[in-house]
Formats: structure tokens, C-alpha cells, sequence
């Protein structure tokens, strides 16, 4: 039976060696996709992200805890920065979470970003779709610790929770464009620290400022909580599910659904033809035109358009020669 | 670019709370190259092997100083055959008496690590005896 099989039959460790495949990428990632993409689309995906030591990882076990209770099975994908020198990571997030890792609703993993800058890994949208896939009912997807402009969360997500906690800016960084921007549900974590109610009263007049009966007919809850003692996660679990009751009555998740898959599809696409195109150019010719660009002699768009003109030329050629022959 | 990476978990079953030394060897890793699930101190076999086996890991590191280690290590090597975890490379670290050390690697420990193991010695261990793939 081979893997995917396995893995729509519940086997756990089919679903954890096709996250790997998802990681590693190539064609047996590519044809496992198309097998159990016909079995996703079920789960709701809540992203959780917020700065570095807000607490993210406590208020997701928390959350799984309380959905568990609630009788949903949990999907957990918690990402973690990879080393810009070595390559290597240390993936922490599942400290918090262990716990849980013996409850067969549960699935935790961990992924390293590899590279990738927007708070995601490259392949946390396919991890989340093996997972879905896998049947969880709700899938949360833990960011690398964000700082202002990793909102990469937004593109992958149903509900995206933005986690601040006291003592971490005054009320411009609140009102800078960026990561509180694509709140679904605002949470003040760390609640019984000094200052929660500065950066509670903070957020609450960034939310104000949003006009009313503006573009957006969901207004972000803000919500306290203290993730280490499980106060404030029933509330935070009532939010997430009132905010996915609302993108169905109002017809915002088919909209979501759609940008969710056009976004990705474009991202594809580019990935896509920027492979191809290198694959195709050969190492003397970017050679040269790098060289000119270096030494001033060319700019790099002129360049750049010099490749890719080729590149399409090429296509075209190629196109030509093949309706030649039939 | 999508490339293969060498997964690690590094646990510390029991009780003792003395994480130092699988926090060095956590951070060793990383500078090698590593992934490395860290899943912190006071773990049961149970939640070790549930762990290992959800991210899919290429070895298995377990810290022991309390002197459990022949209660706990054998029950983590059980559980990890029985969950079909047989291909995992198996490593040890902390104080472990030679006699013991016999009897774990006859139990299928493939590496043990005590005080004055180099950084080089275990990131190799490692990279050697990983079966990819």
C-alpha cells in the first residue's frame, strides 16, 4: 500500500513520512500531492504568529487541549528559524506541547524554515494539506517568530490569531502597517504581567481606528489571556470558532478558499518558470551577462530581459519546430 | 532549493533535570548542519517514541544522568521496534558505566556518548551511520 493509501487509512507514520517528502520536494512529493489533493479542503486552518517569546507556543497547546475537549482532532505545525550559516535548526516549539504528544487526535511537527523569509516554511502549505488529508479537523500552523512583515501566515490560513504580549512597543509600532493587519483574533498573552493593560488599551485603540462599516465586516476580538495557567484559552477556542461560523454565513470562505488558491497557484507558477529558466540557460552565458554587470558595461534589467526574452524565444522556437513535424 | 536534511530528536527521559549537556549537544547539531527536535526534560519513553515518530526522525538522542538509563533506554528501543522505528540510529549520551554500555549495544544502542565526547566525534557518528533515504 503505498504511502498516501496509508495515510487516508489513519496511519500516523505515513502522514509524518510524507511531511518529510513535502520537505524535501521532487517528484514523488508532486505526484503524492495530486493523489491526496482530492482529499483536502475539510480542515480549518488557524495560524498563530507574533513576536518571539509572546507565548505562541504555550496558547497553541492550550488551544489543542481545549479543541481535543471539544472533540476535534488537531493537526500542529510549528515552524522554527533555520541557521543562515550552518543550515541547521533547533526546533523548540514542541517543548511546550509534549504533553500532547501521546494523544492519537494529535499530530505535532516541527519544520525548519530553510531559508524561506516570510515566517512559513517552503513547505508548510503542503505539510498543511497532508495533514488535512490526514483528517484533522483543525490544523494550527505556529509561525517562526515574527517581526513586522512576515505575513506570509495570511496566505495559508482560514483564521490567523496575532499573539502580543506586554512590554514589547508603544502604540505606533501598533498602528505600523504589517503583522496586526491580518488579525482575525488579537490576543494579549502574559495577561498577569505589568504593562498588559498598556498594551491591552494600546491594541484596543489601533482596533478603533479601523473605520466602521469599513471594507472589513469582522471585527478582530481582542482577548486576554495567561497561556502558562490555560486561563483565557475556552474564550480564545470560542473566538476561533465564531470567526469560522462567520466566513461561512457571509460567504467570505469560498472568497478566502479562492485567494488562498490563486495565491498559490501564482507562486507556483513562478517557481515554476524561474526553474525552468535557469534550467535552461547555459552557465557560460549567465557568466558573461553577470560579468557586464559587474563591470558596468549593462544594467541589470536590460539583462535580466536579455535572459528572458531568450528564454520565451526558445519556447516559441521549440513550439514551431514540434508543429513542423506533426 | 529542496534538499534532504538529517533530522535529529534529542529527549532527556526521566527525572533528573540536568539538561545542559543535551542542550550542547542540541547546539552542536544545529552547527552541523541538523535539524534538531529539542523536546526539553521529564519525557516517558511513550512520549519520546510518539515524538521521534510524527517528525520523522534519523536518529534518536537520549540524555541520561539519573542512572534510569537501563530501566528507561531499553523501554524506549521496545517501543520504538514496535512502532516500526527499527531503522532510527540510536544514540546515548551521559554517564553510562561500561558494563552497561555492553549490554545497551547488544540491545541495539548503535552509539554511546559520555563525558569528553567531541563535538566532531558525535556530528560524524552521525552523518556516517544515517541511513538516507
Amino acid at each position: 500500500m503505498d504511502l498516501v493509501d496509508r495515510l487516508l487509512a489513519g496511519d500516523r507514520r505515513a502522514a509524518a513520512k510524507l511531511v518529510t517528502a513535502m520537505e524535501d520536494g521532487g517528484l514523488s512529493a508532486r505526484e503524492a500531492i495530486a493523489a491526496l489533493y482530492p482529499h483536502t479542503g475539510r480542515a480549518h486552518i488557524v495560524g498563530v504568529t507574533g513576536s518571539p517569546g509572546t507565548g505562541k507556543s504555550t496558547l497553541v497547546y492550550e488551544l489543542a487541549k481545549e479543541f481535543r475537549g471539544r472533540g476535534k482532532t488537531v493537526g500542529i505545525i510549528a515552524v522554527d528559524p533555520t541557521s543562515p550559516f550552518s543550515g541547521g535548526a533547533l526546533l523548540g516549539d514542541r517543548i511546550r506541547m509534549q504533553k500532547l504528544s501521546t494523544d492519537a487526535g494529535i499530530f505535532i511537527r516541527s519544520m525548519a524554515s530553510r531559508g524561506q523569509l516570510g515566517g512559513l516554511a517552503r513547505a508548510t502549505g503542503d505539510a498543511i494539506k497532508v495533514l488535512d488529508a490526514f483528517g484533522r479537523d483543525l490544523i494550527m500552523v505556529e509561525t517562526v517568530g515574527a517581526g513586522q512583515s512576515e505575513v506570509e501566515i495570511a496566505s495559508a490560513a482560514h483564521t490567523v490569531i496575532v499573539v502580543d504580549a506586554p512590554g514589547l512597543g508603544d502604540d505606533i509600532q501598533a498602528i505600523k502597517a504589517g503583522l496586526f493587519e491580518i488579525a482575525d483574533i488579537l490576543v494579549v498573552n502574559k495577561a498577569d504581567r505589568d504593562g498588559a493593560d498598556k498594551t491591552y488599551l494600546t491594541l484596543q485603540m489601533m482596533l478603533e481606528m479601523d473605520e466602521p462599516g469599513g471594507a472589513r465586516d469582522w471585527r478582530p476580538p481582542l482577548l486576554k489571556t495567561i497561556a502558562l495557567q490555560g486561563e483565557g484559552a475556552t474564550v480564545l477556542a470560542d473566538a476561533v470558532e465564531e470567526h469560522l461560523a462567520h466566513l461561512r454565513e457571509s460567504g467570505h470562505l469560498a472568497t478566502r478558499t479562492r485567494r488562498l488558491a490563486e495565491e498559490e497557484l501564482r507562486r507556483i507558477v513562478g517557481q515554476e518558470l524561474l526553474d525552468r529558466l535557469f534550467g535552461q540557460v547555459n552557465g557560460d552565458r549567465w557568466h558573461s551577462l553577470a560579468g557586464k554587470v559587474a563591470e558596468r558595461q549593462l544594467d541589470p534589467y536590460t539583462a535580466a530581459d536579455t535572459l528572458v526574452d531568450s528564454f520565451f524565444h526558445g519556447l516559441t522556437a521549440e513550439e514551431t519546430g514540434k508543429g513542423c513535424r506533426s | 532549493m529542496p534538499e534532504k536534511k538529517i533530522r535529529v530528536l534529542i529527549a532527556k527521559p526521566g527525572l533528573d533535570g540536568h539538561d545542559r549537556g543535551a542542550k550542547v549537544v542540541a547546539r552542536i547539531l544545529r552547527d552541523a548542519g541538523m535539524e534538531v527536535i529539542y523536546t526539553g526534560l521529564r519525557q516517558t519513553p511513550e512520549m519520546v517514541v510518539a515524538a521521534a515518530l510524527q517528525e520523522d526522525v534519523d536518529v534518536i538522542g537520549l540524555s541520561i544522568l539519573s542512572g534510569a538509563h537501563m530501566t528507561l533506554i531499553p523501554k524506549v528501543a521496545e517501543l520504538a521496534k514496535e512502532k516500526d522505528l527499527g531503522e532510527v540510529l540510536f544514540l546515548v549520551g551521559g554517564i553510562i558505566p561500561d558494563d552497561d554500555a555492553v549490554a545497551l549495544r547488544e540491545m541495539g544502542i548503535d552509539g554511546i556518548f559520555g563525558p569528553g565526547a567531541s563535538s566532531e566525534e558525535i556530528a560524524s557518528f552521525i552523518t556516517e551511520n544515517v541511513k538516507k533515504g
